[in-house]
């Protein structure tokens, strides 16, 4: 597969902040590419250095190989983690007015059909609900049939119902052909949707390939969990190093039957104990000392 | 550039504006408004109802300072009478006396003159002195016919700064612009869209405005009226450019009021709209021809007054056209989406 995208060395600075220190990786042509990081990390910073919205202060990006220019405008479909529209306007109306700016574009009643926007078609903008209004920006972004979608936490702020439909969505554009570039700070979404990951924290990539690669290359141990009420926490901590995480104790260990004999020894209740494989937040805890979702 | 993009984002703001009832109401009522304020400024009787120029050296005496004596004349002092002549020919004094040649010069066509003839020749009757008349022609200009080609480019002013500097510092503000600038529209093609949906706009409402006055007090105009519209064309495009000069950059609705503040009020005193810059100090009168409204206004009077053509008003045209070109080129030069 070609490259399509490719950063390297990108650096951005506010001021004394540095949020986005030297980022480099590439995005293969059909692949679905996952930022994934807590609020602050740079994400979005480093998504809109790429889509030419923002100036990088140093670092170059490619696209196809040349510096962003009209090819790109025209074969990228955007969608910012929030957008304004113009005021007074309906559906129907925003999507033709986009349109009109491409050299091709999809249809708007087939659009509108796709992300189930046909009832809305006539409505104001600003009466749409989160998950339309959601729904309306993607199908903007997809309105030129991009050869390339950036999407800025497209789910943020979705109830589960919508942000299961959005993925559903997400996976169609996939199958079609499409180049993703996703942020996010869910974990579940990056693993379910991305081929590959890149994890970002304080402006840097500090882990990047594709998800299960991660989880295999950083853990050869499972997690124990067992309900916070069940173990103290003195003995959890001193004699499994657990850490607590909401309800719950996990204690990491190569050796399940080791582990479970030991939690015996100490007369621990094992009715409510769950053995499951690490995933990609107790990744990050591994790597940043500190929780995805803080 | 492409014109199918100018043409949606035209479309898109013109829906935006017909559907803001606000700010509809508002382009309809101020012109309504300033109809109104007119009509009854100017159909009002002035109680001063005779004007005479006068010409004397010295305190007047005898026949002359009786004349100058009279109740409800105003007497305004000339220096001399060939420079002031064509107040005569504009109705814009009724009699123009020079007391000491024993000379006077009046329309032909004023009923006023006739009557100021009247008392004067009373109050020379006893005298030894022969007066000397001199006729003169010309159609009166009132006031209102000089002061409304300056109060209609005083409105295109008003809507092309704010109408365009408040929508696009609006638009940055909420992240409209944002959205447009990871399209493949341009810069200059957004500039553009929205130079011909305020033009449009500006110019349907102003002929509102005229033909509207035009009713009311019946102003007087004696020039082409396609030179007129391209007077008001070129001037509305110039001040939508200083608009967009002013809000390629700021993205507070707050600063954007206080720069075209700053930009409107010394222009609506400066310009010449209310009164003649003729006596102003010469610097004044410098500064004053690099205001937009200023050539607006001399050129539409020039037309509507005067009756002056295409070549009388070039030089007028050409500030306006060329400034135009330089201001656009600035703003899509300097012009931000964020
Ligand atoms: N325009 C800006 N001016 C100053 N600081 C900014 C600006 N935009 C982002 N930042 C800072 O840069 C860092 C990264 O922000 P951002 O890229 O938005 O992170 P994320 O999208 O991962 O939440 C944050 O600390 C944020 O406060
Ligand atoms: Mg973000």
């Amino acid at each position: 597969m070609s490259i399509i995208l490719q950063v390297t060395d990108l650096v951005k600075r506010f001021g004394s902040l540095t949020a986005v220190d030297r980022v480099s990786f590439e995005i293969r042509e059909g692949n679905c590419f996952g930022l994934l990081g807590p609020n602050g990390a740079g994400k979005t910073t480093t998504i809109e250095m790429m889509e030419g919205i923002k100036q990088p202060d140093g670092g170059a990006i490619r696209y196809r190989g040349e510096p962003l220019g009209e090819q790109f405008r025209n074969e990228a479909g955007i969608m910012f983690q929030t957008t304004a529209l113009q005021e007074f306007i309906t559906v129907r109306e925003v999507m033709r007015q986009f349109s009109r700016f491409y050299p091709h574009s999809v249809g708007i009643d087939e659009l509108a059909e796709r992300y189930a926007l046909h009832e809305f078609l006539d409505q104001d903008t600003r009466r749409l609900s989160g998950g339309q209004k959601q729904r309306l920006l993607l199908a903007m972004a997809q309105i030129n049939q991009p050869k390339i979608l950036f999407l800025d936490e497209p789910t943020t702020g979705l109830d589960p119902q919508s942000r299961r439909n959005l993925w559903n969505q997400l996976q169609q554009i996939r199958e079609q052909g499409a180049t993703i570039l996703l942020t996010t700070h869910y974990m579940e979404e990056a693993y379910e949707l991305c081929d590959e990951i890149a994890i970002m924290d304080h402006g840097r990539i500090i882990a990047h390939d594709a998800p299960d690669a991660l989880l295999e290359a950083h853990f050869d141990d499972v997690v124990v969990q067992i309900h916070a009420a069940d173990i103290p926490r003195d003995i959890g901590e001193r004699e499994f190093r657990a850490v607590y995480r909401n309800d719950s104790a996990h204690i990491l260990t190569g050796d399940v039957n080791k582990t479970i004999e030991h939690l015996l020894h100490f007369d621990i209740p094992l009715d409510r104990l769950r053995i499951r494989a690490r995933d990609l937040e107790d990744l990050f805890l591994e790597l940043t000392g500190k929780e995805l979702r803080a | 550039m492409t014109w199918k993009r100018i043409y949606a984002l035209f479309v898109a703001r013109n829906i935006e504006f017909m559907r803001d009832r606000s700010a509809l109401a508002w382009n309809v009522l101020l012109p309504v408004l300033i109809i109104f304020v007119f009509a009854y400024a100017f159909t009002d009787d002035n109680p001063e109802k005779f004007k005479v120029g006068l010409i004397a050296q010295g305190s007047l005496q005898g026949a002359a300072a009786q004349f100058s004596d009279t109740r409800y004349i105003k007497f305004i002092e000339f220096d001399e009478a060939e420079a002031n002549l064509f107040k005569v020919e504009r109705h814009q004094v009724d009699l123009l006396f020079d007391a000491d040649g024993n000379r006077y010069w009046i329309n032909r066509t004023s009923p006023n003159g006739y009557i100021v003839e009247k008392l004067l020749i009373a109050a020379y009757a006893e005298s030894d002195a022969t007066l000397h008349k001199i006729l003169v022609e010309g159609d009166e200009v009132r006031y209102i016919d000089w002061v409304i080609p300056g109060v209609i480019g005083m409105n295109i002013m008003f809507g092309a700064l704010f109408g365009i500097g408040y929508v696009i510092v609006r638009y940055r503000k909420f992240g409209v612009l944002k959205r447009l600038s990871a399209t493949p529209v341009t810069a200059m093609e957004f500039l553009s869209a929205q130079i011909l949906s305020r033009l449009w706009l500006l110019l349907v409402v102003n002929l509102v405005i005229f033909i509207g006055m035009d009713l009311f007090v019946d102003f007087r105009m004696h020039g082409s009226y396609f030179n007129l519209l391209l007077v008001f064309v070129l001037g509305s495009v110039n001040l939508i450019c200083c608009g967009l000069v002013v809000a390629a950059r700021i993205s507070s609705e707050e600063v954007a009021n206080g720069v075209l503040n700053l930009f409107s009020w010394p222009m609506m005193f400066l310009s010449g709209v209310w009164f003649s810059l003729e006596g102003a100090h010469p610097l004044m009168q410098k500064f004053a021809l690099l205001l937009p409204l200023t050539h607006i206004t001399e050129a539409a009077r020039e037309i509507m007054i005067d009756g002056v053509g295409i070549i009388g008003i070039a030089d007028h045209l050409l500030v306006l056209g060329v400034s135009s070109l330089v201001l656009l080129w600035i703003g899509a030069r300097i012009f931000r989406w964020e």
